[in-house]
């Protein structure tokens, strides 16, 4: 019977759903999470506007860290390859994943990516896996990628009111990257306490760094940050599924 | 434009709701958008336009409601205005979104074919 209106029309009915439209996104994620707890490796899911230099931080970080800790990374793009191959040269085990007309990556995608056998393996050996967002800085942010953190790229020309304008992206961040930092003396209307401000009214929780990828400047707190969000063996989960034993549909 | 991949999954959940009810007409679709949720509601009522068109929603009118975000300190619930430094004044704890941060297909208005 009607429920809706009282008008007694017993074929016509109403039924309760209350369910998020990323249910199946997130379900999905919390098996990747799974699988990368159980390899022992953190992932970083990389955000930022076009340009905003997470390509960058990435090669400076791979400088940083070579001989020491074991990197991969998947670069989302609309087209092109030029962001992993930038990586493959600085030494990443790095994949594109081409979305075509997509603005962002869902879970599904790193999912697919991940039966390459060459970067299944790196990620099953790595200790970092970096995933480089599309360039945006509003559809990524509410994509669950089963992220140890997600980290946002915000570069000093983009203006101080940034985290303002773009909230969603900046409230599930667990870090706010400061990228350009050698451009400040240019930027006379930059201030870096405006900017840590905004960012506190949108983000209860990031923490804020700034780097200069070509001067290096800040590189090693960002890596130290990054060791200090490391998942460690011991979080490894007994008894969980490897990623060497995804099979082609692992979900 | 996410808002596209939001409505095939929209149609997803429906399908699955329906999964029972075979033969089932829908008439509305109720979803709540939250003002965090990272969704433009007129770009995701002009992607549900363009979908439904010749399909199993064709005639499904889709009600869309507000959902304005709220802050509390996660500790002691204590409300936190929009727009403040998202910690708590009393005990500094960060905020926690409790509403608003999310998208919802709340309910689904069907006619059902009786055996």
């Amino acid at each position: 019977m009607c429920d809706v209106c009282g008008c007694g029309d017993e074929s016509r009915v109403s039924l309760d759903v209350h369910r998020s439209l990323l249910s199946k996104n997130d379900h999905e994620a919390a098996h990747l999470r799974q699988h990368f707890r159980a390899d022992g490796v953190t992932v970083i899911n990389l955000m930022g506007s076009p340009g905003a230099g997470k390509t960058a931080l990435l090669e400076a970080t791979a400088r940083a860290l070579a001989g020491s800790r074991r990197l991969v990374a998947v670069s989302g793009d609309l087209a092109t390859t030029h962001d992993a191959e930038r990586l493959l040269r600085a030494g990443i085990v790095a994949e594109t994943i081409t979305t075509g007309t997509a603005c962002h990556l869902e879970a599904r995608m790193i999912h697919d990516v991940m039966h390459g056998e060459r970067l299944r393996e790196a990620i099953h050996a790595g200790d970092f896996f970096f995933i480089e967002n599309v360039g945006n800085l509003v559809c990524p942010a509410i994509y669950d990628l089963g992220q140890s953190a997600n980290v946002v790229a915000l570069s000093l020309t983009e203006g101080v009111d940034k985290p303002l304008k773009y909230p969603v992206m900046f409230k599930n961040a667990e870090l706010v990257v400061l990228t350009k930092l050698d451009l400040l003396p240019h930027l006379a209307d930059v201030s870096l306490a405006a900017i840590r401000d905004n960012i506190s009214r949108v983000s209860p929780a990031a923490a804020v760094l700034t780097v200069s990828a070509t001067s290096g400047e800040g590189i090693a707190a960002w890596t130290d940050w990054l060791e200090s969000s490391r998942i460690g063996a011991a979080q490894a989960r007994d008894g969980a599924p490897r990623l060497h034993q995804l099979g082609p549909r692992g979900f | 434009m996410h808002e596209l991949s939001l409505i095939q999954a929209l149609f997803a959940e429906v399908e699955t709701q329906l999964a029972p009810h075979a033969g089932a007409r829908v008439c509305a679709l109720h979803v709540r958008v939250g003002e965090l949720a990272g969704v433009d509601p007129e770009l995701f009522r002009s992607a549900y336009e363009v979908c439904r068109n010749g399909g199993p929603l064709a005639a499904a009118e889709l009600e869309l409601s507000f959902e304005p975000a709220e802050w509390q300190c996660s500790v002691c619930q204590a409300d936190i205005s929009r727009g403040t430094v998202l910690a708590c004044s009393r005990c500094g704890e960060p905020a926690r979104l409790t509403r608003g941060g999310a998208i919802f297909l709340d309910r689904i208005e069907a006619e059902i074919q009786h055996v």
